[in-house]
């Protein structure tokens, strides 16, 4: 499965991180993107890969909490950090107020953008700040639908998150 | 799966250049955002790389006592764009910070790799050379600080000598103290695309006069400029309509666009004399602002 680099070698580092609650330590080879362990090794396959060049944050995960797209992230940065998929959102096999608010307001088509969608709104939940509207439409501006089902999206987002005057 | 061979993750800037001094091979790396995709897209001569990563003092933002704000090389853009002494002095490099790509994006993507890699179109560039922001360039056994107007070479190229690294980048207080600026992105969409003009205006007013005026273009030429012709006419002149038309032809004088599949040469030449009169006057008027330091 592993490609060859221009030198033939594979190049192991070990990586000791927590996902989704769980700690995990293993050997990965430095030329594998987070998104590929993720995906590949852990199973995850909640973590989408659309563009694999960090247009389209499909492929976002949280990292220590902050968003961060798994395809244009070296799998050895992860060592000593906390990883959160979409499969570690929903609790005791109930959905998180977030998903909640996504199914609510039928703002998922194709699902294909929605894991990432739905890891953004909750670290933004999660940082305890207030949100224009304005805000939240930047701060989901690095998730691409290609359904284009946007107003409902953000209409998840804004009956989740708290208000903000302005 | 990207073609790598050699991934070096130092844990101090001495370890780091002393690794650079060692191996001419090695090519630096912070946030990934473009050289990971650059590696995707089979670009030669970066399968060994030294990862800034790991190394906590390059991340620091901080106030010197002297009033100089340094901001280290790996700070990323969400950094920048949060940190209260950046908001409070620098709003106009908060504003480039939180135009650059996306959310992820911006966690991810540092300020130093914003400017070595030398994108004409760099959202840091043209507020960084308004603000006539110093480098410090460190190596083994050497480390100078030159004007960031200095360290652009031509499209994509920078005067980084390959065992140097870009560790801070220093804003002194007099180039900041009492002025209003103002960065406007010019693209297609709103987020995460590269600028069609980037303008970033400083300037310093008093009784509706320009005390001085400090002008940054992005994708105005093949680096990003100053433009000083422009801003050589504004000093001590009244702040009017037909001044800040003259301004903006200045500009357009001070630019030498092109044609790209983004935008025509003429179209930028119109971005340029309109995007310049917008921000100088918002600049000027946030400059009159007297909460403005």
């Amino acid at each position: 499965m592993l490609n060859n680099n221009t030198a033939g070698v594979a190049t192991l580092k070990r990586l000791a991180l927590t996902v989704n609650g769980k700690p995990w330590q293993f050997e990965v080879d430095i030329r594998e993107t987070l998104l590929d362990v993720l995906r590949n090794r852990l199973q995850f396959t909640g973590v989408k890969q659309g563009c694999a060049v960090g247009e389209c944050g499909a492929c976002t995960v949280l990292i220590d909490g902050t968003p961060v797209n798994s395809c244009i992230y070296l799998a050895v940065w992860a060592d000593g950090k906390t990883v959160t998929t979409i499969e570690g959102i929903e609790r005791d096999g109930e959905l998180s107020e977030v998903q909640l608010a996504f199914v609510e307001e039928g703002a998922i088509q194709c699902g294909f953008c929605t894991p990432g969608l739905v890891l953004s709104t909750t670290a933004l939940l999660d940082s305890g700040r207030t949100f224009t509207e304005a805000e939240i439409r930047r701060e989901l501006s690095g998730h691409l639908c290609r359904c284009t089902g946007y107003q409902k999206i953000v209409d998840a987002a804004v009956r989740v998150l708290p208000p903000a005057v302005g | 799966m990207f073609n790598i061979s050699v991934l070096r993750e130092p844990e101090s800037i001495e370890a780091a250049v002393e690794l650079l001094h060692g191996d001419a091979g090695l090519r630096i790396i912070a946030g990934g955002t473009d050289v990971l995709i650059r590696i995707q897209h089979g670009a030669e001569g970066w399968t060994e790389l030294l990862s800034l990563r790991r190394i906590k003092e390059l991340e620091e933002i901080s106030l010197r006592e002297d009033g100089t704000l340094v901001i280290g090389a790996t700070a990323t853009f969400a950094r920048i764009f949060q940190d209260a002494a950046i908001r409070r002095h620098l709003p106009s490099l908060a504003e480039a910070a939180v135009s650059m790509g996306g959310p992820q994006i911006r966690n991810v993507a540092t300020i130093g790799g914003n400017i070595c890699n030398g994108a004409v179109s760099g959202d840091s560039a043209s507020t960084l050379l308004a603000l006539d922001a110093l480098l410090r360039l460190e190596s083994l056994d050497a480390e100078r600080v030159i004007p960031i107007r200095e360290f652009y070479a031509g499209p994509g190229k920078v005067k980084l000598m390959p065992s140097e690294i870009l560790t801070a980048i220093l804003i002194p207080r007099d180039s900041y103290q009492g002025t209003g600026g103002h960065y406007i992105k010019f693209a297609m969409r709103k987020a995460m695309d590269i600028a069609t003009l980037g303008v970033s205006a400083l300037c310093r007013v008093r009784d509706g006069r320009f005390q001085d005026l400090r002008i940054g273009l992005g994708v105005a030429a093949p680096v990003p400029i100053r433009c000083l012709e422009a801003e050589a006419y504004a000093k001590g002149r009244e702040i009017t309509s037909a001044s800040l038309s003259a301004i903006g032809g200045l500009a357009v004088q001070a630019s030498r666009a092109r044609t790209s599949w983004r935008a025509s040469k003429d179209y930028r030449e119109h971005l340029i004399q309109v995007l310049t009169e917008r921000a100088v006057a918002e600049a000027a008027k946030r400059a009159g602002d007297p909460h403005a330091e």
